[in-house]
């Protein structure tokens, strides 16, 4: 038989047919003009291309960027886990419809959501009101705002985690004579950590490339409040291709990681599950 | 049909998991295929149903070369090892589904196929359950659907792949005679893959033995229990007593030392003959460790004095009365029928 | 796989013991979970309808209906009638390759399907501009043959088929995995062939989690903002989606037309709450 060395055979058929089809569909959807990133970039001499990534507006947006997004991920890691343990073990009026508004920042666009937040937040809205500082068009506005967008993704992912916990391994904890803290600490909280960490890993990533809840609520100053996507949108809007595809490899390779990392800790995460 | 298997081999990587079967199988047999798991007996009976493909090698139908017709087209009954039933689909639908995919020119008509999954779903008992889910049925009655599925094509071949292995042990043995009585009454050529040597012997015609990718031995229930041609066929199929010896003039004598001390003679539980007094000069003491009654059989257990070695032997209850024996005790065993299997490297 | 959540089968289903913290514990942690998703959700939404009917239901209804704001619905939907269709076709098929066969390079598909997730949206419409600006790759040849790609309808829709294109496939690879071959092997002994086998027995078994994907998948296409604010050029009435349109009515101050526009989509997003949860509800009966 003339079958190819790296497939494996099956009897299962349509294997050409899917793969061809996945295979082109990729090539021409994302992998192409990926590679245009990288093209256009190559084009450019080290020395301007050094030269564009490390200008200090760019580095501001940087550290902007990873600032806020670190802190909002941090945020959500908390409630996260403290909204996936209450909806879990708790019951309450309301549990089940509170349980589907989690997803409410997968499902509603983000330009809504920069609008109302922004609204909320101003100095004089719903909120911005009561509050002594500013909030709205400073990086604390645009730490809310990637707080939102990053929301389900700890819950979501730690919640299944609690689900299949066997409360046996709780019961022997406090047999064996922990407390309810120790036994939160030495037991349940290692079997939830690759969860957690997963989830912070995916809220990050998303919040670094974030732009359309930020942009209303970021105030968009140039070295103060601008993040890392509206530079290269601004650049962008200026004709700059060259300064924009720049900035725009160097985000890649940043996500490129974040995913190698993501994909590293669902790998642990799966370990973990296997055993129980 | 009659199967031919010739020169079959397959490998998975670099493990080979078949090399070099052949085998015959005549028109309505009931043939087990027996090992241990990784012997290669699945992958066997999936490439005879044409699920995986041999890396050489034939397999015919009858006359016919079916080595590389597809799945689709060689009309074999597959029962799966967790039955793979269709979920979303009634029993009723699970046992037409075969009929139901025909081309439009040889499907029966809609009459027919209602007529006849009645008739299969009475045979296997489970008129009333027609409408059921297989989430809603036991995993006995699943099984009677897979079986009553693969039979509605009207196979000329019947393959199960371990058939009863995911059953309780009550419920599977109610299944494998009536797996017996089923096959008696249809006498369609048929494979099953098992594990378990007493399912083998129950139900079989015939039992192929196999070991890391090889047939260790063909034959009737009898032959490959009371005959076996070699030590892990011997091993395999019950418990069975090793004793280290060597071949003096042809007569293999209990205890190491002298020329071809190498050879080992194999004695089941059930030979093994315990007397009180010496009866005869290869008769060895022994002390009695254990003993357990299971039902109408005693167990004993019983450490050689001169080796060290343990022993098993079992008795009908009314032997164990008559020789009144206890733990602690003394006595003297002697083998009623060996088999002597010498190493290789030792042979005459 | 940054922004994929799996479909989760039977969820809230409080723990079989009551829970061992004292009362007082146990009320500080809801009223604490409850506060936290009050402020970050419910309030936003609540923001929302208040703000978009603040100058009374006429402005409401004049905002929804101004010919810019009904072309930016149109546009809307057809985007998602081009994008979300071919996706799911796509989904299908990667996850039938991945799932059912064993090839060289399957991890690094895996890995690129998952990419648009972890890339920023104003990336993903970046590279767009790059191949179709006129000094892109085809800007010449698109200028030769008089096609419109950037700054018109063919940039949005493949902007958004960019964005949205794993929802579906991620949905279905891991489903798949676990249900394995078993019942495809059974239906082709059985005599049924390849297209038969996908339709009678594949299809159905894939049908919540597909239908859950292509709901995400959806949502997404509905509201994406970054990529598609980039290859769209904010042409009034000709390439402005409803998210587009939305921003540029808020920035010209004209807040509660911005929001009635806004209230449309929130609904959709509730909606797609809704149909969600029933998905996920009907799995996990059937699964």
């Amino acid at each position: 038989m003339a079958k190819k060395k790296w497939k494996k055979h099956s009897i299962l058929p349509g294997f050409g047919l899917s793969l061809g089809f996945t295979t082109l569909y990729v090539s021409l959807l994302v992998l192409l003009p990926l590679a245009m990133i990288f093209v256009n970039t190559a084009s450019m001499s080290w020395a301007d291309f050094r030269a564009t990534v490390t200008e200090p507006r760019v580095v501001a947006s940087y550290q902007l960027s990873f600032g806020a997004a670190f802190a909002a991920a941090c945020i959500n890691v908390i409630f996260g886990v403290l909204i996936a343990w209450v909806l879990v073990r708790y019951s309450f009026p309301g549990k089940r419809v509170i349980d589907g508004l989690v997803d409410l920042p997968f499902a509603l666009p983000t330009a809504v959501a920069g609008i109302a937040l922004t609204t909320l937040y101003a100095e004089t809205g719903w909120i911005g009101q009561f509050l002594s500082f500013k909030v709205a068009f400073t990086p604390i506005g645009i730490t809310i705002a990637l707080t939102f967008i990053g929301l389900p993704f700890v819950v979501r992912m730690v919640q299944p985690v609690l689900q299949n916990f066997d409360q046996e391994m709780e019961e022997a904890s406090a047999i064996l004579g922990a407390n309810r803290f120790q036994t939160f600490i030495k037991v349940i909280v290692p079997e939830i950590l690759p969860a957690a960490l997963t989830g912070f890993a995916l809220a990050f990533a998303r919040a670094l490339g974030e732009y359309g809840s930020v942009v209303f609520i970021a105030g968009n100053m140039p070295m103060k409040t601008e993040i890392t996507p509206l530079l290269i949108m601004t650049k962008l809007e200026q004709y700059d291709y060259a300064g924009a595809t720049a900035i725009a490899a160097v985000m890649l390779v940043i996500s490129f990681f974040l995913l190698l990392f993501i994909n590293g800790l669902q790998w642990w995460t799966n370990r973990k599950f296997a055993h129980s | 049909m009659s199967i031919q298997i010739k020169e079959v081999s397959k490998t998975f990587g670099s493990f080979q998991a078949l090399s070099d079967i052949n085998l015959d199988i005549q028109t309505g047999e009931l043939v087990a295929l027996l090992g241990p798991s990784g012997s290669g007996k699945t992958s066997l009976l999936r490439i005879i149903a044409g699920l995986e493909e041999s890396d050489n090698g034939a397999i015919l139908f009858g006359n016919e070369e079916i080595t590389h017709i597809r799945a689709t087209e060689r009309k074999v009954g597959f029962v799966f090892q967790h039955y793979a039933l269709f979920k979303h689909m009634t029993v009723f639908d699970n046992v037409a589904y075969g009929l139901k995919v025909r081309p439009k020119k040889e499907r029966p008509s809609k009459k027919d196929i209602t007529e006849k999954v009645r008739e299969l779903l009475s045979l296997v008992k489970l008129d009333a359950f027609a409408d059921r889910y297989p989430a809603q049925l036991s995993g006995g009655q699943r099984q009677r659907v897979a079986l009553a599925r693969a039979l509605a094509v009207e196979p000329k071949v019947l393959l199960l792949d371990e058939p009863f292995g995911a059953l309780d042990a009550k419920v599977r043995k109610e299944l494998r005679r009536w797996l017996r009585r089923l096959h008696d009454d249809f006498h369609i050529t048929s494979i099953f893959v098992t594990h378990d040597q007493e399912e083998a012997l129950d139900v079989a015609d015939r039992i192929v033995v196999m070991n890391e990718g090889k047939i260790e031995q063909i034959g009737s229930p009898e032959e490959v229990y009371e005959h076996p041609n070699s030590p892990f066929v011997y091993d395999f199929l019950g418990n069975v007593n090793v004793f280290h010896g060597r071949l003096e003039n042809g007569q293999w004598r209990n205890g190491a030392g002298g020329e071809n001390h190498g050879s080992l003679a194999y004695v089941r539980p059930h030979d093994i003959l315990i007397e009180r007094k010496k009866p005869a000069d290869d008769a060895v003491q022994a002390k009695v460790v254990h003993v357990h009654v299971v039902g109408r059989t005693v167990h004993i257990e019983l450490k050689q004095e001169r080796t060290d070695q343990f022993l098993e032997a079992e008795l009908t209850k009314e032997r164990y009365r008559e020789l009144n024996i206890k733990v602690g005790e003394n006595v003297f065993v002697r083998p009623n029928q060996l088999k002597v299997f010498i190493p290789e490297d030792y042979s005459i | 796989m940054a922004g994929h959540i799996p479909l989760q089968y039977s969820s809230t289903k409080a723990g079989k013991r009551s829970a061992q913290e004292p009362l007082i514990v146990r009320f500080l942690l809801i009223t604490a979970a409850l506060a936290f998703l009050f402020l970050f959700l419910l309030l936003p939404l609540l923001a929302i309808f208040i703000t978009a009917f603040e100058q009374g239901i006429g402005v409401y209804a004049a905002s929804i209906t101004d010919p810019d704001a009904l072309s930016a619905i149109k546009l809307t939907l057809l985007v998602v009638v081009l994008t979300v269709p071919l996706n799911a076709l796509f989904g299908v098929a990667a996850a039938w390759a991945i799932t059912k066969f064993d090839f060289k390079g399957k991890s690094i598909l895996i890995t690129i399907i998952d990419l648009p997730f972890a890339i920023s949206p104003v990336i993903a419409g970046l590279v767009f501009a790059l191949l179709f600006s006129a000094h892109g790759l085809f800007g010449d040849f698109l200028f030769e043959h008089d096609i419109k790609i950037l700054f018109a309808v063919p940039g949005i829709v493949l902007a958004t088929l960019f964005v949205t294109f794993p929802f579906v496939a991620r949905e279905l690879i891991p489903l798949m995995q676990s249900q394995g071959s078993a019942e495809e092997e059974a239906s082709l002994t059985l005599g049924a062939n390849g297209w038969k086998t996908f339709w009678f027995v594949t299809l159905p078994n894939i049908k919540w989690g597909l239908l859950y994907g292509i709901i995400l998948c959806n949502a997404r296409a509905v509201g994406e903002f970054g990529a598609v604010s980039v290859v769209s050029g904010h042409i009034r009435g000709l390439t402005n989606t409803m998210p587009l349109h939305i921003e540029i009515l808020y920035n010209e101050y004209q807040f509660a037309a911005a929001f009635a526009v806004a209230s449309l989509m929130s609904i959709l997003a509730i909606v797609t709450l809704v149909l969600k949860n029933i998905v996920e509800w009907k799995a996990g009966q059937h699964g």
